[in-house]
């Protein structure tokens, strides 16, 4: 029911790719979508990106609603943290446009042209977006209360008194209360993880990017991160990019899951449909594969994988 | 030879010009960080028509000798109308001469920040200003310390060559000494005696304050 059928078949695109920087904004574009009551938060149009002579996407499209939870799977090297990381704007598409909640990214209008987004431009539609890194990325040298109030002093303006606050609740929530004076060294992975999650959650971004948050810990600390997530994604309101190697965890809380490969978005669809239902043939070998990986370290806390449900 | 009664009276004349020796060195050393630093940022430009011209000139004053530049400002520009004192000279050539040396240990310690701190920055939405000062800078330092403190004594020991531009310092004070008795040993061996006992504490000072840095580290990491 969800995303089906207002999100694009990508492979039926027409190329919309190369020059795009020249193309006008008209009114929403009619050709593809079927409904267009909500307008979408996220919005990749002809996104390719290479990186010298490597192709690592290749004229994507896709659509993600104010709220959506949408999980990439797909093998390393898929493109699929590259997909996110041109929505963070680090990095810079190679053709191609991404809209953010109806507006531009990397580009804006000037004499009602596209050109290429200034830094106070990307500045401004930045701050829609959050990320958590898979290598946590805290600032070693503040402590934890620090790293989660810094930008919302620097950047939002926010009176520390009130900053402080906010960051205390939100540690609270993901279970760290007691550790706001400690230094990130002093932290587990997990506990790490919980923190940038926080301080990623307190800018209030309309689209939170998780960039294989868990490939990263040891396998037992796996589950109290995820199960932060999976609290915040309970919450509704925020959209959420989720890059995930944990099929289970995509399983649970996604409206939709993409399966990317060699740069394209090849299947997408319900959890069930991806997971019980695969179509295509590289999902099925990957989720076969996948399978039969996790057998060989059956063992592992996060649970029991019964992805493919083909056999 | 060697006599001890009238190595002792020199002592206090040599003594007397030690603080001379030292303005020069900490003089030299605080130009030579301040001026390290936009010489680092410079290089590290995006665009070639700042960094090449600085890294240009950077090596220049490197791979020349410091003597020759000092003399350059003292002797030199004077025709040029800029009129340097000898320790105004001393102090600008220390600094110039080892800016460049300091800028390659920012560069060391600004590279050692890891990209995801860059991109965690970006993604909180601070700007370049905010994640240079409030990210990048407060942890290129730190490791810095030490190499710092072992620059500063190089400079130390360089300061005998500041005599070349006339600056009262020790070794002119000793060459005057000697000239005046026609005993050189013991001044110029008091000299070294001077310098072996300030800079040899000094490097002990400098590998304790490495030592206490990396073991702070490991303990941190540890926990």
């Amino acid at each position: 029911m969800i995303g089906q059928t207002e999100t694009l078949r990508e492979t039926e695109q027409p190329d919309v790719a190369p020059p795009a920087p020249e193309r006008r904004r008209g009114p929403e574009e009619p050709e593809t979508n079927v409904k267009e009551e909500i307008r979408p938060i996220v919005r990749y149009r002809g996104i390719t990106k290479s990186f010298g002579s490597h192709q690592v996407l290749d004229r994507i499209d896709l659509d993600i609603r104010p709220g959506e939870k949408v999980a990439l799977i797909g093998p390393s090297g898929s493109g699929k943290t590259t997909l996110a990381r041109l929505l963070m704007t680090l990095e810079e598409p190679t053709s191609g446009t991404i809209e953010v909640d109806g507006e531009q990214l990397w580009h804006m209008e000037r004499k009602g042209r596209l050109v290429p987004a200034d830094e106070k431009h990307l500045h401004r539609v930045r701050g829609k977006i959050g990320m958590v890194f898979q290598h946590f990325n805290l600032f070693p040298h503040m402590n934890i209360l620090r790293n989660v109030t810094e930008a919302m002093v620097l950047v939002q303006r926010m009176p520390k008194e009130e900053a402080e606050a906010r960051a205390l609740a939100m540690l609270e929530r993901v279970g760290l209360q007691e550790r706001t004076k400690h230094y990130p060294a002093q932290l587990s992975g997990g506990q790490k993880q919980r923190v940038a999650i926080a301080r990623a959650l307190v800018m209030q971004p309309n689209i939170m990017l998780f960039d294989e948050v868990t490939s990263a810990l040891d396998p037992e600390l796996v589950g109290e991160v995820l199960d932060v997530i999976k609290n915040v994604a309970a919450e509704g309101e925020m959209a959420m990019m989720l890059i995930t190697h944990e099929m289970d965890f995509a399983r649970d809380i996604a409206d939709r899951v993409l399966f990317t490969d060699g740069g394209r978005i090849v299947e997408q669809g319900t959890p069930e449909q991806i997971f019980e239902n695969p179509r295509s043939e590289r999902l099925q070998s990957f989720l076969t594969r996948f399978r039969g990986r996790r057998a060989d370290d059956a063992g592992t806390s996060a649970g029991s994988m019964t992805a493919a449900g083909r056999e | 030879m060697w006599d001890w009664s009238y190595a002792w009276s020199i002592v206090p004349e040599l003594i007397k010009v030690v603080p001379i020796t030292l303005i020069a060195t900490f003089g030299g050393f605080a130009v030579a960080c301040l001026l390290g630093l936009p010489i680092a940022l410079a290089r590290r430009a995006r665009s070639r028509w700042i960094s090449w011209p600085v890294t240009w000139v950077a090596e220049f004053i490197r791979s020349t000798p410091l003597l020759i530049q000092l003399i350059v400002l003292f002797y030199a520009l004077p025709n040029y109308g800029i009129v340097l004192s000898p320790m105004t000279a001393g102090i600008l050539g220390l600094g110039i001469h080892y800016s460049t040396y300091l800028a390659e240990v920012y560069r060391g310690g600004i590279e050692s920040v890891p990209k995801g701190q860059w991109e965690a920055s970006r993604a909180l939405n601070l700007t370049k200003a905010q994640t240079w000062l409030r990210v990048v800078l407060p942890q290129s330092v730190p490791p810095t310390i030490p190499v710092m403190g072992n620059y500063l004594i190089v400079m130390f020991k360089e300061t005998p060559t500041l005599s070349a531009i006339t600056l009262v310092e020790l070794l002119t004070t000793a060459k005057a000494i000697g000239s005046h008795s026609f005993r050189y040993v013991e001044a110029i061996t008091l000299v070294g005696v001077i310098f072996l006992l300030l800079s040899y504490p000094s490097g002990l000072l400098v590998r304790r304050l490495e030592l206490h840095l990396k073991r702070r580290e490991r303990s941190v990491e540890a926990k």
